[in-house]
């Protein structure tokens, strides 16, 4: 007896593989040689400041330029040889608006449908415009749209067809807080629907949203990959804070604790630790064992613009 | 019919006509400039046939180069905006783009010169073609209105700005003025009259005029007919190389 297995998109299967991409223009190296995997199905974040190299990377993998050196297959395809099988399985939104701005929204949009041949159903262009809340300025022209509707018509015109693959290069620099949240949302439930997304960004915050990994670029090299969480707890700067009710519980603590730093103003004693369930439940296995109680215990984790700073040695403003 | 071509040339239509400077540029100047030169300067000039006879060939010349500026304009915007790289991403024809305004320019050119010929039979023009003659004239305009719109891609392409690519076709709008379209160019000066005599929109004026007289000359049609072909070629070359550098 056989059964049939319907075949669908696993943790598994590598969507984006790139090894040793290089990209120099005349002799300036803009990326030194840079590894990634992004599995099928997740959000993939390419963190860093201006000037980092993320838009070349996109514009590496999408087939919009040639690499110097190194590989990179997209959805399987080598972006060197198999450009156009490349193209055909995916989807970009570049930094800067690709809409026609003659074009009406749903012009727009019945454009990128009559360029697919075929791969586009009949609805495809009346579903956009009501997912992305657009039906009421279908029939007005893209150059009286607000920065964010075009944004949101910039990322419908790159879902017709049904892409597999998504590149999305800074899809809400310039973006007011509301549209922000709203584009978030709507990435998030791409992802839902099983399409890989790689994503630049140079917000921090935005990476640490959305992304299941993140690679942090910085001067053409990739100083750092995990998840957000991997990121932030590999910081020296993680610590776990005690408090405690009275000053001799702190010196007893402080005794057993000889690196932390002690806050007598408050009680408190600052632990350096990982973070990790291992390290956490030896630190209170040894208050324990010095019968020593604290008031209160909190594991603080630095946010991402710490773990910049501490991977490169500069804050995210300083490569301009 | 959905080839990548044919939608781009489609989208090129609907910017035209949302854009009317371009299409009062390209239509209604070469009309406005035949109004000018047959009625306020036609009498001045004594060129031995009815002026507008004489004026007509030429004006139909400037009536695709006055198109022209348009085109420039369109392709540089598409360029610059970033919506090339939407079309470069896709799994379409690269150069789809750049052979729907090659074709949109011709067909504005045409439109531009039907007009232009209906206002000078309302003006008196009285030519002696046949139509083996028309059909020559069609066919001239077509391969000139080809060439031109190849080079003006080019412009387009190679231009920084949508505003310099503009300017950037203002030459291809000023040779006729310096050709035998609005006056003989044995009428001019020293120097200018050479120059009238041996560049390339010369001979395909004078080509035209032939036609419309029902008497082309083999001296004017070949050199018209290798300017043209010279003019595509060297159009198309520069735009493909330019294309592929820029991003």
């Amino acid at each position: 007896m056989s059964v049939r297995v319907p075949k669908v998109v696993t943790m598994n299967d590598t969507a984006i593989a790139v090894s040793g991409l290089r990209k120099t223009f005349g002799d300036k190296v803009v990326l030194e040689g840079i590894d990634l995997e992004v599995p099928a199905g997740t959000i993939f974040s390419l963190l860093g400041p201006n000037g980092a190299g993320k838009t070349t990377t996109v514009n590496l993998l999408t087939t919009l330029m040639k690499p110097d050196g190194g590989t990179a297959k997209v959805a399987g395809h080598d972006i060197v040889t198999e450009g156009k099988a490349v193209r055909a399985a995916i989807g970009v939104t570049g930094q800067f608006a690709a809409v026609d701005e003659l074009l009406t929204g749903q012009e727009n949009l019945q454009l990128m449908v009559d360029l697919s041949r075929g791969r586009a159903g009949d609805r495809v262009v009346a579903d956009l415009l009501e997912r992305f809340e657009l039906v009421g300025s279908a029939r007005k022209p893209a150059s009286t749209y607000s920065g964010g509707m075009r944004r949101k018509l910039d990322l419908a015109m790159t879902l017709v067809g049904d892409p597999r693959i998504i590149f999305l290069d800074e899809p809400t620099t310039g973006l007011d807080p509301r549209s922000r949240r709203t584009m978030w949302s709507i990435i998030r439930e791409l992802v839902a629907g099983g399409v890989t997304v790689f994503l630049t960004t140079q917000y921090l915050e935005e990476a640490d949203q959305l992304a299941d990994r993140i690679a942090v670029l910085d001067q053409g090299r990739l100083v750092a990959d995990g998840t957000p969480d991997e990121l932030k707890r590999r910081m020296p700067g993680t610590h776990v804070r005690l408090r405690f009710t009275t000053v001799a519980e702190l010196d007893a603590a402080a005794r057993i604790f000889p690196g932390a730093t002690r806050d007598d103003e408050v009680l408190a004693l600052r632990v350096s630790s990982d973070g990790g369930t291992k390290s956490l439940r030896s630190l209170l296995d040894r208050l324990d064992e010095y019968a020593v109680g604290a008031e209160e215990f909190s594991v603080h984790t630095p946010d991402l613009d710490d773990v910049f700073l501490a991977l490169t040695g500069h804050h995210t403003e300083a490569v301009q | 019919m959905n080839s990548p071509s044919t939608v781009m040339l489609r989208r090129n239509f609907k910017h035209l006509v949302r854009n009317p400077t371009s299409v009062f540029n390209a239509i209604l100047m070469p009309v406005v400039m035949m109004l000018m030169f047959v009625y306020v300067f036609g009498d001045a000039f004594s060129v031995g046939v009815d002026y507008v006879d004489y004026a007509t060939p030429g004006l139909m010349l400037l009536a695709v180069c006055y198109g022209l500026g348009a085109t420039a304009t369109a392709v540089n915007s598409d360029m610059t905006k970033g919506i090339i790289n939407r079309f470069k991403v896709m799994d379409v024809s690269r150069g789809a783009v750049l052979t729907g305004h090659v074709i949109a320019s011709v067909l504005t050119n045409l439109l531009a010169i039907v007009a232009l010929t209906g206002v000078a039979f309302l003006l008196g023009f009285s030519p002696a073609a046949g139509f083996l003659d028309w059909l020559g004239v069609a066919g001239i305009v077509v391969l000139l209105g080809f060439a031109a719109a190849w080079l003006t891609v080019a412009l387009g392409l190679a231009a920084k700005s949508p505003e310099t690519a503009g300017m950037a076709s203002v030459p291809l709008v000023m040779l006729p003025f310096f050709s035998s379209a609005i006056v003989p160019a044995e009428k001019m000066g020293p120097g200018l009259r050479e120059f009238a005599e041996y560049q390339p929109f010369t001979p395909i004026i004078e080509t035209l005029r032939g036609l419309l007289d029902g008497a082309p000359a083999a001296s004017d049609v070949y050199p018209a007919l290798g300017w043209c072909a010279g003019i595509a070629l060297a159009g198309y070359l520069w735009a493909s190389s330019t294309f592929k550098k820029r991003a």
